[in-house]
């Protein structure tokens, strides 16, 4: 029925798991920070809107969660099943973080778990608190190693190989290879920056649909600080990241940039389309940018793309990936500076409804830059599943019927997907904050009470 | 000892820990089903769905636990399991997301409905049987590698008299875990009720239960007759297990003890689990990956072990607290909080 190229098949079926389940990855290491700082400042200053935030985020949250975690046992199980010639080979080494891994995840979920049932349960507010930090070190943790895990795939160190096999191995050096820094500092940058503009949007969303309530632009103002923090750091580790590529791992960099010739000075080129010769066509180039992007000077040397044998290239379209993510990265840090610039700004309202409608775009945009990134990340690592050591193809199972689970995973993610939202849609809809709050907190006297 | 030998300890007490929590969660959930069927809901779903609110990731954390760890020490397993058990995985796969996910949307989500219901009980009985066909392809027969390509004989496997054992008996074991569970649960939330209707499923599954085990101990003699000679040399182990069978149900059928009773359906699952384990030994495959042979590099085991250790320093106090807050918090189990 299906006669498709089973390592095609491998590739797409591991690509939709990734573009799915990395949405969920991404809230379950943000949401729990922005839940925490909720928390926390509402303990403090005593105002029962930011714990209100806290709780319905984490209403919503644990939907999500659920999604992450059977996504993440499907990514985690695919590994052996679709690429089970990677994993007898790098299983030998990436089994350490991955093990460290489902540890951060346990003590994640446990301390989630008790986190969301013991709302009030406590006489003082500040031990309910506590236990929001393990989580969102568990969070962190999980992200650190399974972008150890990553890293690895892009930077293979921390052993010696002949003839195909490994006859010394460091795991801890595997894990801290040279790519681990850079990728660490970017995804957690970038997930905590998604999480808060996705909880933006809602907020704006919220004041959109004319509820001009203090409890949403609390919530706005919040988020939109944290954007603006978070941008500029995501932007500083992307930073880290070129430097890096352009150091270890230069065919990436340079395919991002259509960057063929070896040169001083090389111009970043921005969008546009090759014609028949390779030559960038109806870009925007931006003199030496490249050489200051890569080396953090505008005269330095940036190697091209031409050094590499053209089997071991990436392909081009990556380009379009990696200006998108730049693109949005930008938006992000500019719209929440105009934001806080327009609220300290009396005379102007940060609360008007263009602005509103603005700042409601962050948190998809911000979604799909992390989407853009990763295909960035894993499309431009191609031919390479372990790079210099072990190609996709030789990677993939050769099952035929890896055609046929294809399609079993596309209508699992196509039910997961649509069930969530519908979840989601039905757990919020028709209960507005102010009316829970009312509810919840008829004074703030008796909300201090269990 | 040797890593090895430590290796497959650790990860075969995971799946030990597995093989009780998820059973629980999975018969729970096929109770859960026939009780609305027979319209005995209101009596024991409110008990069920207490326990599993705050421990259903964890029980799903368990198996990531072992399969991440068999990989990490034996990572030939990845290849040929990995080949191998595409299709029934993935199956395996969906099931559990289905699972999952539904259950926490149901949870939190909104109220339950029939086709949720349906699709808990039926997961429950699914769930256990695709992921008990790996353990019957451990033993040798329906994997054949042959110029390097590995492949699994699906009609060898659904022909065979011991393929279906083992899921018979990966049914019912799951059904009287649970039921002697939710007997001890229901006792410690002093629910008459309820406990009545669990206690007379947990008796009414021990009888299947030991017959599949009888029935699966001779379907193993005829498929793969090395590994049974070698449980007979264990034979001490299963008479535990046996001992302890006649235990819980002694004290499950004189209406004391509960906690007692379920300590010992646990043993009786120790005793035998280990000892079909241990006698499987040096096999993970039979005959392609034995544990010395495809054992991983002496830095990743000893890295992995060292990881093991501290992890389980960090997990059991916070296991310890998870249930000190709900499932052993009397106050909690009754459903005042």
């Amino acid at each position: 029925m299906f006669e498709l190229d089973p390592v095609l098949m491998s590739r797409l079926i591991t690509a939709m798991t990734l573009i799915f389940h990395i949405i969920f990855a991404t809230l379950g290491v943000g949401v729990p920070l922005l839940i925490c700082i909720a928390e926390f400042i509402g303990v403090k200053k005593n105002d029962e809107h930011y714990r209100m935030l806290a709780r319905r985020w984490t209403r919503g949250f644990v939907i999500t969660v659920a999604v992450g975690v059977v996504t993440g046992t499907a990514i985690g199980l695919q590994l052996s099943l679709v690429w089970p010639n990677f994993m007898q080979l790098a299983g030998n080494v990436i089994s350490l973080p991955l093990f460290m891994e489902v540890f951060a995840f346990f003590f994640e979920a446990i301390f989630l778990g008790i986190y969301l049932y013991t709302w009030d349960r406590f006489k003082n507010p500040l031990t309910h608190w506590w236990f929001s930090i393990p989580v969102v070190i568990g969070g962190a943790l999980s992200a650190f190693f399974i972008t150890t895990v990553n890293a690895f795939m892009n930077t293979p160190d921390g052993f010696t190989m002949e003839d195909g096999q490994f006859t010394s191995i460091n795991p801890v050096a595997a894990m801290f290879n040279p790519a681990t820094t850079s990728k660490v500092l970017h995804v957690l940058g970038s997930s905590y920056l998604t999480v808060a503009a996705i909880l933006a949007s809602i907020a704006a969303f919220s004041l959109l649909k004319k509820r001009q309530s203090e409890y949403h632009k609390k919530a706005l103002k919040l988020t939109m600080t944290l954007v603006f923090v978070f941008s500029i750091v995501t932007a500083l580790a992307g930073d880290i990241s070129a430097k890096f590529l352009a150091e270890h791992q230069p065919e990436k960099l340079a395919a991002a940039e259509w960057h063929f010739e070896t040169e001083e000075g090389a111009d970043l080129v921005l969008f546009g389309w090759l014609n028949n010769e390779d030559n960038p066509i109806g870009a925007i180039r931006l003199p030496g940018l490249l050489s200051f992007l890569a080396h953090g000077d505008f005269e330095s040397e940036v190697t091209g793309l031409n050094e590499f044998p053209e089997d071991e290239r990436p392909p081009l379209w990556v380009h379009y990936m990696f200006d998108f993510m730049v693109m949005i990265g930008m938006f992000l840090i500019a719209v929440s500076l105009l934001y806080i610039i327009v609220s300290r700004i009396k005379k102007w309202d940060e609360h008007n409804k263009w602005m509103i409608r603005l700042l409601f775009l962050s948190g998809p945009l911000a979604m799909l830059a992390v989407e853009f990134g990763w295909i960035y990340a894993e499309v431009g690592r191609q031919p390479w599943i372990l790079r210099g050591y072990m190609t996709v193809d030789e990677a993939a199972t050769r099952s035929p019927q890896i055609g046929l689970m294809f399609f079993f995973f596309l209508a699992l993610y196509i039910v997961l997907g649509t069930l969530c939202v519908i979840v989601l849609r039905k757990l919020f809809k028709g209960k507005p904050a102010e009316e829970e709050l009312e509810k919840k907190y008829p004074t703030i006297e008796e909300g201090d009470k269990e | 000892m040797s890593y090895e030998i430590i290796g497959i300890t650790a990860l075969w007490i995971f799946l030990y820990g597995y093989l009780i929590v998820a059973s629980v969660d999975f018969g729970a959930g096929f109770f859960a089903y026939y009780a609305k069927v027979t319209g005995n809901d209101h009596i024991i779903n409110k008990l069920i769905s207490r326990y599993l609110s705050p421990v259903w990731e964890v029980t799903n954390v368990f198996f990531v636990f072992f399969f991440v760890g068999i990989v990490g020490f034996f990572p030939d397993s990845a290849y040929y399991y990995g080949t191998a058990l595409l299709v029934p995985g993935s199956i395996a796969i969906i099931l559990l997301a289905i699972r999952g996910s539904f259950y926490a949307f149901e949870n939190y989500g909104s109220k339950q409905s029939n086709v949720y219901m349906f699709l808990y009980g039926a997961t429950g009985l699914l769930i256990p049987a695709s992921l008990s066909t790996a353990m019957t392809l451990s033993e040798g027969g329906f994997i054949t590698e042959i110029n390097g390509t590995v492949s699994l004989d699906y009609l060898a496997l659904f022909t065979s008299p011991y393929s279906w054992s083992v899921v018979f008996l990966a049914l019912v074991s799951v059904l009287y875990i649970s039921a002697t569970f939710l007997v001890y649960y229901a006792a410690r939330a002093d629910d008459q009720k309820a406990l009545q209707l669990v206690r007379k499923y947990a008796l009414f599954w021990a009888t299947p239960t030991i017959v599949a085990s009888l029935t699966t101990f001779i379907a193993l003699g005829q498929h793969n007759p090395e590994h049974y000679d070698k449980m007979l040399d264990l034979w001490w182990m299963f008479g535990l297990s046996v001992a302890f069978f006649m235990i819980a149900m002694w004290l499950v059928y004189i209406g004391k003890y509960y906690g007692w009773a379920f300590i010992s359906v646990m043993l009786q699952f120790f005793f035998a689990f280990f000892g079909y384990g241990a006698s499987h030994l040096p096999y993970i495959l039979y005959p392609y990956i034995n544990i010395y042979d495809s054992v991983t590099y002496e830095s990743t085991a000893i890295a992995l072990i060292i990881v093991f250790i501290a992890g389980l320093l960090l997990l059991i106090p916070s296991l310890i607290l998870l249930m000190r807050l709900f499932l052993f918090n009397a106050d909690y189990v009754k459903g005042k909080k």
